[in-house]
């Protein structure tokens, strides 16, 4: 499973879901994808039905173009906010739902986020191409690690 | 006193981008509480993003504002662009898909809210250690209630699924109309899981009507304080969350207005500028900005109105309203208890809705002749939204004036925070947890929107800073 995630109305920050519509475009094969402004505790239930699931998200920082590393499920300390993050969705799925999904972070690095605008930046979007063609390649393959 | 003699200290919650909410408490010289004051970093240069699109664009775009909840101001854009569009009155099927998408809306926010944010804090104790006090806390400790949390949410977003679209793009309601009606599937896929959802909502009711009446000089005291209210509420005075008149009450229950229709607002609610916030303080013209504040959201609504049109939750209502006598009740922490009344209440209706014919009818978007202005009104999860807008002859939004829940808030909120300040500083210029755990109780409970915009990996630290009488930082903390 492939969730793309952010608001595409904040320039970089719909990153994620720009991702999610290129490989949504792609049918592979045994791939749902998903996309939305932010993680929730809901998708704690859907990651659970998958084997494998891929967090897309624009980064503010790190390494260019994208970065993309496994994550282990952690709680979530929030202020007052009604999304969580990628850890604590999969914390969820393996508390609630026992399950045994594996999960990844594709961290696409973003540069404009503090304004309205529906278009990414030429660099990310240049980040945006380089990490379609990865993640398209790991989803084929089914390999991960 | 002068400020020379007062020290300041910074509560810096940056759950999202730019400093979303900042708590600073100005203190004087024997450390007690001066002033509180709860900063919020409104996204300012929205209207200049919709101003020049054509008028059908904005229901979609509105959503842009607000990943939390976009359906709410897909809604309220929708119904302002209906008048533009020069439509009075929907088609039945338009009208009740509508409600069905704002029913899901409120009950699948209110149920995040209480399952995610509220009930850590009802369940251990505002004291209890933040690594606890959580979500995954509650999911270790009470996992079938976690999961109760998780599947009305995931039912709520099925129901929006349905009725506006994709998630991230919803386009259901459109000027005049809706683009679809419901199937029969997916009336049955819903119909599915409808009387486990009411029995869930009630049981949520009943955890925060249990806690509130254990606890009842606990929420008589915290961050409590006297207001006016202000909501919508139907021809009758029945609740209305989608559609209705303005009612304003004060402290006493006394109408101060009633049945106002919204479109003349202006006449009634001004918005005031602090040049120590970007968020405004809107107000009752006829009180003035001093006294004028009021509140909004699901403890207003169970205040203002007359009754519930759907039997459990007005069973609810007049338990909750007889422990104030029928008078409005002003305790903060009662948000929680009224908010569970308007999950059951929106439940019922999704029930009533998802059994009504109409909503298979084909008959989806009415016409009409072009109006140059237009105000569209809803009550969203967090309280009373406001959209305004004008229209060029050439289709294009010229003016667009939007006040949102968290703004209707700003005072009350402020006030709320003061209050527990007040009661919960140690004594010393430094934020202790206790402090920091009652000050997080407080805001909570009124729901605030502090997370519209990006959310983008890397910006989410919690700062904490302090600062001494002189404006000199003398310490800080950060979250990740």
């Amino acid at each position: 499973m492939l969730i793309g995630y952010g608001n595409p109305g904040r320039l970089d920050d719909g990153m994620g879901p720009a991702l999610a519509d290129a490989i949504e475009k792609l049918n592979l094969p045994d791939v749902t994808v998903d996309s939305d402004y932010q993680l929730t505790v809901e998708d704690a239930a859907n990651v659970s039905e998958h084997d494998i699931v891929i967090f897309a998200d624009a980064a503010v920082k790190g390494q260019e173009p994208f970065f993309f590393k496994e994550i282990q499920p952690k709680a979530d300390i929030s202020f007052s906010t009604h999304s969580i993050e990628p850890e604590a969705v999969l914390a969820l799925a393996h508390d609630l739902f026992k399950a045994h999904t594996k999960a990844y972070v594709l961290g696409m690095r973003g540069y404009e986020f503090d304004d309205f605008g529906e278009k990414l930046s030429d660099k990310a979007q240049n980040n945006l191409l380089e990490a379609i063609e990865f993640i398209k390649t790991r989803l084929s393959e089914q390999k991960f690690d | 006193m002068s400020d020379n003699n007062l020290k300041r200290i910074v509560i810096e919650p940056v759950t999202r981008v730019e400093g979303h909410g900042k708590v600073s408490l100005l203190l004087d010289e024997k450390n007690n509480v001066k002033q509180a004051r709860l900063h919020i970093v409104e996204f300012r240069g929205f209207e200049r993003f919709i101003i020049g699109r054509p008028y059908w664009e904005i229901p979609v775009l509105v959503q842009r504002l607000c990943g939390i909840c976009p359906v709410s101001h897909h809604l309220a854009a929708a119904k302002a662009m209906d008048i533009i569009a020069g439509v009075d009155e929907l088609t039945p099927t338009a009208e009740k898909m509508r409600r069905l998408m704002h029913y899901g809306q409120t009950f699948q926010s209110h149920a995040l809210h209480f399952f995610h944010l509220c009930s850590p804090d009802l369940l251990f104790g505002f004291d209890a250690d933040p690594a606890i006090r959580n979500v995954i806390g509650v999911a270790q400790k009470f996992p079938e209630l976690a999961v109760q949390g998780v599947m009305m949410r995931k039912y709520g977003q099925e129901i929006i699924k349905v009725t506006a679209g994709k998630k991230i793009h919803g386009t259901g309601a459109i000027p005049g109309g809706i683009n679809k009606n419901l199937s029969i599937e997916e009336r049955d896929g819903l119909l599915k899981d409808i009387d486990q959802m009411v029995e869930w909502a009630i049981g949520a009711v009943n955890i925060a009507k249990d806690y509130t009446l254990k606890n009842v000089d606990l929420a008589k005291s915290f961050g409590s304080f006297d207001s006016n209210h202000l909501g919508l509420v139907r021809e009758d005075g029945a609740m209305d969350l989608y559609h209705g008149n303005l009612r304003a009450v004060d402290k006493d229950g006394n109408k101060i207005f009633d049945q106002v229709d919204y479109k003349n607002y202006r006449d009634y609610i001004a918005e005031e500028v602090k040049d120590w916030s970007y968020m405004k303080f809107p107000f009752i013209k006829s009180i003035g900005p001093e006294n004028g504040w009021y509140r909004v959201g699901p403890l207003s609504r169970v205040n203002i109105c007359d009754f519930i049109d759907t039997p459990l939750a007005e069973k609810e209502r007049q338990e909750f309203m007889a422990i104030t006598a029928g008078k409005p009740n002003n305790m903060t922490l009662a948000y929680h208890w009224t908010r569970m009344i308007e999950a059951l209440h929106s439940i019922e209706k999704i029930k009533e809705l998802l059994n009504d014919p109409d909503l298979q009818g084909t008959d989806l978007v009415k016409t009409g002749k072009r109006r140059g202005e237009a105000v569209g009104l809803l009550e969203a999860p967090r309280g009373t939204l406001f959209h305004h807008y004008e229209v060029d002859e050439n289709d294009q939004v010229t003016m667009a004036n939007l006040i949102v829940s968290t703004t209707n808030n700003n005072t009350p909120m402020n006030t709320a925070v003061q209050r527990v300040a007040e009661e919960h500083l140690s004594g010393k210029p430094e934020i202790t947890e206790g402090l920091l755990n009652h000050i997080e109780v407080a805001i909570r409970a009124y729901d605030p929107c502090l997370s519209c915009a990006t959310h983008a990996m890397g910006k989410m630290p919690l700062i904490v800073s302090l600062f001494d009488h002189k404006g000199e930082l003398v310490d800080k903390k950060v979250k990740e």
